[in-house]
């Protein structure tokens, strides 16, 4: 198959907080396949997420949730909320940088 | 007084939760239909951490008075009515006492103009750094993850703490016949939970109905609709949309457990965590979800979750909009040429140097929201630059501010034989924001009993004069 965008592919790609001091960023998938697809590419390897967004991999939880045909991703956000730091008080926009990944 | 006595016949409770927020614009129709449904209580959370630290810090809610006082009149008038209490938490935005003194203050000015009679609870949940230190002292706090160990100075350097509570206190102030429940800081599920829990129904399905429906209609098609009734019973739960055109399916219901949570099966609360890996998401209808098989676990340590805000520094900022496409093709320059600039001149003309201030660029329509980490793209039409600074008082920040003025308004690109004036969006430029706050506690407070640390006091309202 033709190598998309997460963002072609998904339903939605979304990302908030979980809290002031954590980014979680959640992806539907419209079908069986796609979330299958998904779950094997990049989009579920901590050390991938993690450069995306210049935390650790440790940091990253991955939650495959195929009854949902979701997968949620979620670490401590690398500045708190609101901090003088930060660029995204909701966190809302950080989903871009996964939503741009090439899924093969 | 309100009855509390459970039905013996069905054993369930019916729940109206209309809006994510007092004060969004509950609809005095889906309110009524929740009633026509038979709904034993409505519950709805007035506050939350996600506008960032400002309302903790502050003690002032982000609602206005005028759109919190419409909500709370459509679902006091109604309640009454109706006979069933209402539970409001998180009163004021962030639950502090302040809070919950401001809405407790236009529920009895609602009670005088609507001729209304009720019980009030008011329950503070605002803790004084002498009780959280105490509680450091005798080992009692524990770090949440990403935190480290907490320190007496960062609990004496906040403005306010509170502390989030679970059912316990809601579940008492009903009991004693509370019409109307008003708390501070609390779990967004504490109120529906403090409702069901005290009617004896099963944890499990109490819990995760009430972390379902803490956003109102989020958990269905249309996620600014009017709201829902849940029904909790011992076996599982029911999610009825209160607007017509609205759907709760098994996938908007299911996919609820995801917002806005670090893990979307397992949920922290005081007493324990709930479980929803084994539920089983069931369409009742086209429109009705059922969902059956969450458990709750006990912990062996009940735990209060801390918040507090502490004071950053005080901050001025300008806007300046550039259009000069000569300038946007080179703004990574621009701004490098403009920090240089700006350090030099404040510690020549200030005698302030890096470390004592904070102060950068942020330049929306380039890579103001994700900074570094910007893939980047062609040069932007126009870039609106954000310009902050942060110092020690409000009168430092704005002297920053003011040195940061003529650069940026004229700062030439290296090389540029004329002085480009920029466009500032005010004047004066200098827009001063006054304290900015910050959260400093992401920690936890080991209790014996679950209410220890929240007051309540009771109150008869009636119309005045």
């Amino acid at each position: 198959m033709a190598s998309q965008t997460l963002d072609e592919i998904a339903d939605l790609v979304r990302a908030k907080n979980a809290g002031p001091f954590w980014i979680t960023l959640d992806v539907f998938l419209p079908t069986d396949e796609a979330y299958e697809r998904v779950r094997a590419s990049d989009v579920t390897d901590p050390r991938v997420i993690a450069e995306l967004y210049r935390t650790t991999p440790e940091k990253v939880r991955v939650f495959p949730m195929p009854a949902l045909k979701a997968i949620k991703i979620s670490f401590p956000r690398p500045v708190t909320q609101g901090s003088f730091a930060d660029r995204d008080m909701h966190s809302g926009q950080q989903h871009v940088l996964l939503a741009a990944l090439s899924i093969p | 007084m309100t009855s509390q006595t459970p039905d013996a016949t069905t054993r369930s409770v019916r729940i109206i939760f209309p809006i994510g927020m007092l004060g969004g614009g509950i609809t005095e129709e889906t309110v009524a239909r929740g009633i026509e449904l038979g709904a034993d209580a409505i519950a709805v959370d007035g506050g939350s951490t996600d506008s960032g630290p400002h309302y903790l810090g502050s003690g002032i809610a982000k609602t206005s008075r005028g759109s919190l006082k419409r909500d709370l009149r459509t679902i006091l008038v109604a309640g009454r009515r109706a006979g069933i209490p209402v539970v409001v938490t998180t009163c004021g935005t962030s639950g502090t006492d302040s809070g919950v003194e401001w809405v407790a203050d236009i529920a009895r000015e609602i009670a005088d103009e609507e001729g209304l009679t009720f019980t009030l609870a008011r329950i503070y949940s605002e803790l004084t750094q002498p009780t959280v230190l105490d509680a450091l002292a005798s080992g009692r706090i524990d770090a949440l993850e990403p935190a480290g160990p907490l320190d007496a100075a960062t609990v004496t350097s906040c403005e306010h703490i509170v502390g989030l509570m679970g059912h316990v206190p809601i579940t008492e102030a009903l009991a004693a016949g509370a019409d109307l429940v008003l708390t501070g800081r609390a779990s967004d599920t504490a109120s529906v939970a403090g409702i069901a829990l005290g009617r004896g129904l099963a944890a499990g399905p109490t819990w995760h109905a009430a972390k379902t429906v803490e956003c109102g209609s989020q958990c269905t098609t249309d996620p600014i609709g009017g709201g829902v009734l849940v029904e909790i019973d011992d076996e599982g739960f029911t999610v009825h949309p209160l607007t017509e055109t609205a759907a709760a399916t098994p996938m908007t219901v299911a996919a609820h457990m995801l917002y806005e949570n670090a893990d979307p099966y397992r949920l922290r609360e005081p007493g324990g965590t709930l479980d929803t890996s084994a539920a089983v998401y069931t369409a009742v209808t086209d429109r009705v979800t059922r969902v059956e098989g969450s458990i709750f676990e006990e912990a062996e340590q009940a735990t209060i979750k801390l918040e507090g805000a502490a004071i950053g520094g005080y901050e001025t900022v300008s806007l300046v909009g550039i259009r000069d496409p000569h300038v946007l093709a080179h703004m990574d320059d621009w701004i490098a040429r403009f920090s240089g600039e700006l350090a030099r001149r404040v510690s020549s003309h200030l005698g302030l140097e890096k470390g004592q201030y904070d102060a950068e660029l942020r330049a929306y329509g380039y890579n103001a929201v994700l900074g570094d980490l910007e893939p980047g793209g062609p040069p932007p039409r126009e870039v609106g630059v954000l310009f902050r600074a942060r110092a020690a008082d409000q009168a430092t920040a704005t002297a920053i501010a003011k040195v940061a003025n003529p650069l940026l308004l004229h700062l030439p690109l290296e090389g540029m034989t004329h002085l480009p004036s920029f466009a500032f969006a005010t004047s004066p430029a200098e827009m001063e924001r006054g304290a900015s706050y910050e959260f400093v506690l992401q920690h936890t407070i080991a209790v014996d009993d679950e209410a220890e640390l929240f007051r309540t006091e009771y109150e008869e309202v009636a119309p005045r004069g």
